[in-house]
């Protein structure tokens, strides 16, 4: 105990000291490291108001105690938890510089002592995007040896993904593979990452602070941060959006209900610039939590607790869990607590798991096995509720105080049984209001300069981005070309905001556009074709300085568009492979191959 | 007129280069469901009209997408004869392409509706490779000529066919476009005095219709037809015909210049110079036709302007001989026999009634399924008459039970056990395929028609054959202006009612109330009913009925309180 609760400095009374114990004593190891995290959450939500505490100690050994905080983020966790890392360093008394790693160079990890990485995995077991130049090079044959490197990772990631924080681990392994010390353990994070990633910040403080005792100061190096938040409404905070449309616009053939919803931001101070995301937090659909209360035989009037606050199962099943999303944790937990040993082989058979993971839900696990667990057991087996982002669909300057959102609504049969996807069956169904909040994305931005020509490739809701595009750009009148690479599924019925790409079309906005309707011809044709083809016309249009972007599904269309454009500037330079790769590495470390893929 | 501007069609068509347009350019457009705009003009001259399904317009304007875009496909079929194995293919297309169904029309030809842009071309060649075609099926050009459908004079009716036939070959536009842009023809040089000897660049003013008729059947309604040859027979044998010329029955509200006409006949001609007349007929309205104002551009409103004299004077010089002085021909009825006719031959014809023309299967009626059995095992043909029913002709006595096994078995015995009303009610397409409608028809009419069987079992008529006809506009796709009882459409739920037709296809009816809502037309005819079966004369029918009581064909001051 009192191993934790030094207190050298004496910043802390001896009542204070007293309180904690007390407070402590009972706790489990678990709950203990939670319990310092929070109170480091704490200190760094209130470093903002509360004057800075004075340097404990006057500046020591300057550089040997700067702590260097370096995030790979996509859509903004980890560099969320980046910053309160920064902050709390600070407030230990240290100094600590957050950095995206989109901005570091490279080779200055030679040089660097102290660093924590905030790393999330994406596509399938990949780095973000954007931060492939770093990775590249510190993944390489080449790359020289990491001796005087401190560091430690926190991986962020989704267990329902098979490679879940696959990025971290492997970049954790590597750097104790160069020699790099780790100074405090991995910790993986799942969705519902606050937690834990609270925990493996206040270890790494701790740790940090044993060590060192430099001048605290805070560089938050890092000019694509988000905008100093004009609003008072944040992830944790959102501004409740009141639904202006909520209009289905796929037509009666689809077999897809995408909605194009106007979601009212006036009054919120939220702002967005095209090329970002709005953050959803939804409930879940009512008819799942019957259907979840009815497998599990529980009342939904039980009282559990929800990280520690008290509440009604149902209302912890509408607000707080996750009960669509199927990962390895809840199967577990499952096995655990229910004693299912069924279950327990299926965890031991890696493939068989992944099988069962990809094609089900958490509704179908609970009515297949029908686990007898109590009310607070089934909330301990479920993750916490995520938000859910949306790709802007709107300019803000093109319409104020508003945000459209084109948002694919997953609700099928399988099994016999009706299944959801959390935020967008509750978008579907939203007809009043909507938690929200602002996601900035500086790696997928219009070229500021009207004249440069832009390439936007995407499938699906991934065309909702360049509609913002366009409505920003035309409202400035800019001259670059645009160039629309689009696919969907047929064009009767799934051309999302058809006429109005039309509208661009004829006036001129939209210089050309190439479709691709999978299922409307004897051979599926997608973007990656319309590249293909236009190899040519494309390579020409990024040799007089267009821009690229690709929107929309990672799994499938991202990496064959990456292929196909690498094939089309092989082919129109007449070059290698390689060459036409680095190509597209050179545009891509030049800002001009800007990807948002989900 | 003549002094105007042209129309904008006029502009277009001369722009296309005999029909080729932007065609390959708009049927690539991958953007859109539709044409280019010149382009839903010339592609008619193909037998393909643009058409958006009108119940999803608001729908898929709120959608942000563009109206449903289709195409309707009509098929070109002189006389409407068509063998088994063509029957099959254009079924097998329709089940792809068109939603599973065909649209028998009132000039006894097939259309396909809803085929999408991207399917266009599969479908044209298809009906192509089953030595049909889809060429001037619309457009202003001569359409397909129609020809009594029921061969029960066997000998004669072979003849009059034939000639027909002949007509309808002789004037197809001779351009190579269609070959180009459907079947992948290859480009052709555009020889210098143009492709088209008969109709020059600039095609006709207008639509053009010819027909033929075998009396005493005017199942064609021969004169709703820009041009009519009624056949002539002395002894059995083919002697000529009599020539009519102006008859059409599209107007439009309100406009005063436009108005249904009948032919009028001009004299007689033997069956050698048939082609010259027609040729020429076609000629003097090519040359003289109103290429300024479209709807007043039919053959009908070149004779009214400049007198029947005038035209028969040029068609004569044109001709370099004079018409014979018409003979006296007498028509029984028009419309369909149904049910089995023995042909003088020998051969059996059973003429089924298809509702609205539409062959589909649709619960215990699986007209589609029925007719692919009966064309799987028929030896003879088909013929879709001109009031969009079936005709499976020439049965061998021996093959008679097949078929009507077959007929009982798909309920294609629609004929029996209805209302004769009901059984010779006809409607045109009208919504959701049809740009121009204004109110239901096809839709409608099954409704509407019961409800006057009501009125008329109410009266104790309901055995008597009156002749029904509706259309979603006045347009009049379904003749209705020849009709005892006619609704034109108006606006949604509202009609014209005209009545006064006879039953032969020889008297046009009257407008007696406008914008009526259904209430209003069932109270009228219900008075009406109610006069007729009190004071009508044995075996009067009800046209002949209202003239005689007054209620139209009199001056408009003396009319009945009813019509007024
Ligand atoms: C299918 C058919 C009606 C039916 O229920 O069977 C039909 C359907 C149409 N007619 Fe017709 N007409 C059809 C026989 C007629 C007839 C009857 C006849 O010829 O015996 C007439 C009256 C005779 C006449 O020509 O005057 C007729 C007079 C019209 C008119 C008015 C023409 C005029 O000059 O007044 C139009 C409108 C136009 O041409 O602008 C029209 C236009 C149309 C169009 C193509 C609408 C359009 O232009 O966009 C309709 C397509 C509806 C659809 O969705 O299928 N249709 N149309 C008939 C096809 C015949 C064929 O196979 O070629
Ligand atoms: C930066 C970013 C931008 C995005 N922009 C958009 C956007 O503009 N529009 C948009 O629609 N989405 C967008 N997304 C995706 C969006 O955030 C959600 O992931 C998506 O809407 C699904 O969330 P959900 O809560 O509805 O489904 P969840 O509750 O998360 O359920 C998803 C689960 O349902 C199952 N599932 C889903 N579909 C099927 C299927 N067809 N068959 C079988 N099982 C299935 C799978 O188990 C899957 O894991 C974006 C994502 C990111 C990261
Ligand atoms: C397109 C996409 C792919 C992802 N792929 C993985 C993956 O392969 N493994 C994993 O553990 N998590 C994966 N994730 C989950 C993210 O790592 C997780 O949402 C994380 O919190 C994101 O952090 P960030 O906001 O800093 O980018 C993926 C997320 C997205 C949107
Ligand atoms: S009559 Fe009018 S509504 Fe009916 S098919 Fe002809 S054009 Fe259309």
């Amino acid at each position: 105990m009192s191993a934790v609760l030094t207190n050298p400095e004496g910043v802390v009374s001896p009542r204070t000291i007293e309180a904690l114990e007390a407070l402590a004593a009972p706790l489990g190891r678990d709950e203990l490291l939670w319990a310092s995290g929070y109170l480091a959450g704490l200190a760094a939500a209130r470093s903002g108001d509360a004057p800075r505490a004075a340097p404990a100690t006057p500046a020591a050994a300057a550089d040997a105690g700067r702590w260097l905080v370096l995030y790979g983020t996509e859509t903004g966790n980890s560099r969320r938890v980046a910053q309160a890392l920064g902050e709390q360093l600070t407030q230990a008394g240290l100094s600590a510089e957050v950095k995206d790693l989109r901005d570091y160079d490279p080779k200055a990890l030679r040089r660097a002592r102290q660093v924590a990485f905030v790393l999330a995995t994406h596509g399938l077991g990949d780095p973000p995007e954007g931060t492939e130049a770093f990775f590249d090079y510190w993944l390489g044959e080449r790359a020289p040896r990491l001796e005087q490197l401190r560091f430690s990772v926190l991986a962020l990631g989704d267990s329902s993904y098979e490679e879940f924080c696959g990025f971290g681990r492997e970049w954790d392994a590597r750097l104790e593979a160069l020699g790099a010390k780790r100074v405090h353990p991995r910790v993986d994070c799942d969705v519902d990452f606050e937690g834990p990633a609270a925990e493996w910040r206040a270890g790494l403080v701790e740790t940090a602070a044993k060590e060192a005792r430099p001048a605290p100061t805070l560089v938050v190096a890092n000019d694509r941060a988000p905008r100093p938040a004009a609003s008072r409404h944040t992830r944790d905070a959102p501004f409740a959006a009141p639904v202006a449309v909520n209009q289905k616009i796929t037509g009666r053939g689809s077999s897809k209900d995408v909605r194009h919803l106007e979601l009212s931001l006036e009054g919120s101070g939220l702002v967005y610039e095209p090329g970002d995301a709005i953050g959803v937090w939804p409930e879940n659909p009512p008819a799942l939590i019957t259907a979840l209360l009815e497998c599990t035989g529980l009342d939904g009037d039980a009282q559990v607790e929800v990280r520690g606050e008290p509440m009604t199962l149902r209302r912890a099943l509408a607000t707080r869990l996750e009960i669509t999303k199927l990962t390895r944790a809840t199967v577990q937990a499952c096995a655990e607590l229910a004693g299912d040993e069924d279950l327990a082989r299926l965890l031991a058979d890696a493939d068989a798991l992944r099988e069962y993971l990809a094609t089900r839900q958490v509704i179908d696990l609970f009515a297949e096995r029908r686990p007898r667990l109590s009310a607070q057991e089934l909330v301990r087996a479920l993750r916490g509720l995520t938000p859910r982002l949306y790709s802007v669909a709107s300019s803000l300057e093109a319409n104020p105080d508003e945000a459209h959102l084109c948002v694919s609504v997953i609700r099928y049969e399988r099994f016999g049984r009706l299944h959801f996807g959390a935020a967008s069956a509750f978008l579907a169904d939203a007809r009043r209001e909507v938690p929200v909040y602002v996601e900035p994305n500086d790696r997928f931005r219009p070229p500021r300069d009207g004249s440069v020509p832009m390439i936007m490739i995407g499938a699906g809701t991934g065309v909702a981005p360049y509609r913002a595009f366009l409505q920003q750009r035309t409202l400035h009148g800019a001259s670059g070309g645009h160039w629309l690479i689009y696919g969907d599924r047929t064009m009767r019925d799934d051309f999302l905001y058809q006429v109005e790409w039309q509208r661009w079309l004829a006036d001129g906005a939209l210089t050309r556009i190439d479709v691709a309707f999978s299922r409307d011809g004897p051979e599926k044709r997608y973007v990656q074709h319309c590249i293909g083809e236009r190899a040519a016309e494309l390579y020409d249009w990024l040799e007089r300085g267009a821009h690229v972007y690709v929107c929309g599904d990672a799994e499938g269309m991202a990496p064959a568009v990456h292929a196909a454009l690498v094939a089309a500037v092989q082919r129109a330079s007449g070059g290698s492979a390689e060459r036409a790769e680095e190509y597209l590495h050179g545009l891509k470390t030049a800002g001009r191959y800007q990807r948002d893929v989900y | 007129m003549t002094d105007k501007a042209p129309s904008p069609v006029e502009g277009i068509k001369e722009r296309s280069r005999f029909l080729r347009g932007t065609l390959e350019q708009s049927l690539a457009d991958p953007v859109t469901g539709a044409l280019g705009h010149d382009d839903v003009r010339i592609i008619k001259f193909h037998g393909v009209y643009q058409q958006d399904d009108r119940d999803l317009r608001a729908e898929r304007a709120a959608q942000k997408l563009e109206p449903a875009y289709n195409f309707m496909v009509r098929i070109r079929i002189p006389g409407g004869v068509l063998t088994p194995a063509q029957w099959l293919a254009v079924d097998a297309l329709a089940a792809e392409h068109a939603g599973a169904a065909m649209r028998l029309t009132t000039r006894q030809s097939i259309q396909l509706h809803g085929v999408l842009k991207r399917n266009l071309k599969r479908t044209i060649r298809a009906i192509n490779d089953c030595l049909l075609t889809t060429i001037a099926a619309c457009g202003d050009v001569n359409r397909t000529v129609v020809c009594t459908a029921l061969p029960e004079q066997s000998k004669l009716h072979r003849e009059v066919y034939a000639h027909a036939q002949r007509v309808n070959r002789h004037l197809l536009p001779a351009t190579r476009a269609y070959h180009e842009v459907w079947l992948d023809g290859e480009k052709t040089e555009i020889p210098a005095g143009g492709e088209e000897p008969i109709y020059g660049a600039t095609y006709m003013p207008r639509k053009f219709k010819i027909g033929f008729a075998l009396p005493p059947s005017n199942d064609v309604d021969i004169y709703a037809n820009d041009l009519a040859f009624i056949a002539v027979a002395r002894d059995g044998e083919l002697v000529g015909f009599n020539v009519a010329v102006g008859g059409g029955m599209g107007m439009t509200h309100g406009n005063p210049r436009t108005y249904p006409r009948l032919a009028e006949t001009i004299g007689f001609c033997r069956p050698e110079q048939v082609i010259a007349v027609a040729e020429h007929v076609v000629g003097v309205q090519r040359d003289f036709g109103d290429r300024s104002d479209r709807s007043h551009a039919r053959l009908k409103y070149t004779i009214d302007d400049r007198g029947i004299d005038w035209f028969r004077g040029e068609l004569e010089r044109r001709l370099g001989f004079s018409l014979e002085p018409a003979v006296p021909v007498r028509f029984t009825h028009t419309g369909d026999r149904f049910g089995w006719v023995t042909g003088e031959d020998g051969r059996e014809h059973l003429t089924l009634r298809i509702p609205g023309g539409r062959i589909r299967d649709d619960g215990e009626r699986r007209f589609r399924t029925g007719l692919n059995a009966i064309a799987a095992v028929h030896e003879g043909d088909f013929r879709i008459t001109p009031n969009q029913n079936l005709i499976v002709a020439n049965v061998p006595p021996e093959r008679r039970a097949d078929i009507e096994r077959l007929v009982a078995e798909h309920g294609l015995d629609a004929f029996t056990g209805v209302a004769p009303l009901e059984r010779d009610a006809m409607s045109c397409v009208a919504l959701p395929s049809c740009g121009l409608a204004m109110a239901e028809s096809e839709r409608y009419l099954p409704e509407i028609a019961a409800k006057v069987v009501a009125l008329l079992e109410k009266h104790g008529l309901e055995d008597e054959e009156i002749l029904l006809r509706v259309t979603g506009c006045p347009n009049g796709c379904a003749r209705p202006y020849v009709a005892e009882i006619a609704l034109v459409g108006k606006a949604p739920g509202r009609y014209n009612l005209f009545l006064g037709g006879g039953r032969t296809g020889e008297r046009l009816n009257e407008l007696v109330r406008q914008n009526l809502a259904e209430g209003e037309i069932l109270a009228i005819l219900d008075e009406l009913f109610a006069d007729y079966a009190r004071g009508r004369l044995p075996e009067e029918g009800f046209g002949d009925f209202l003239h005689r009581a007054g209620v139209v064909g009199a001056p408009a001051g003396e009319r009945r309180a009813a019509a007024s």
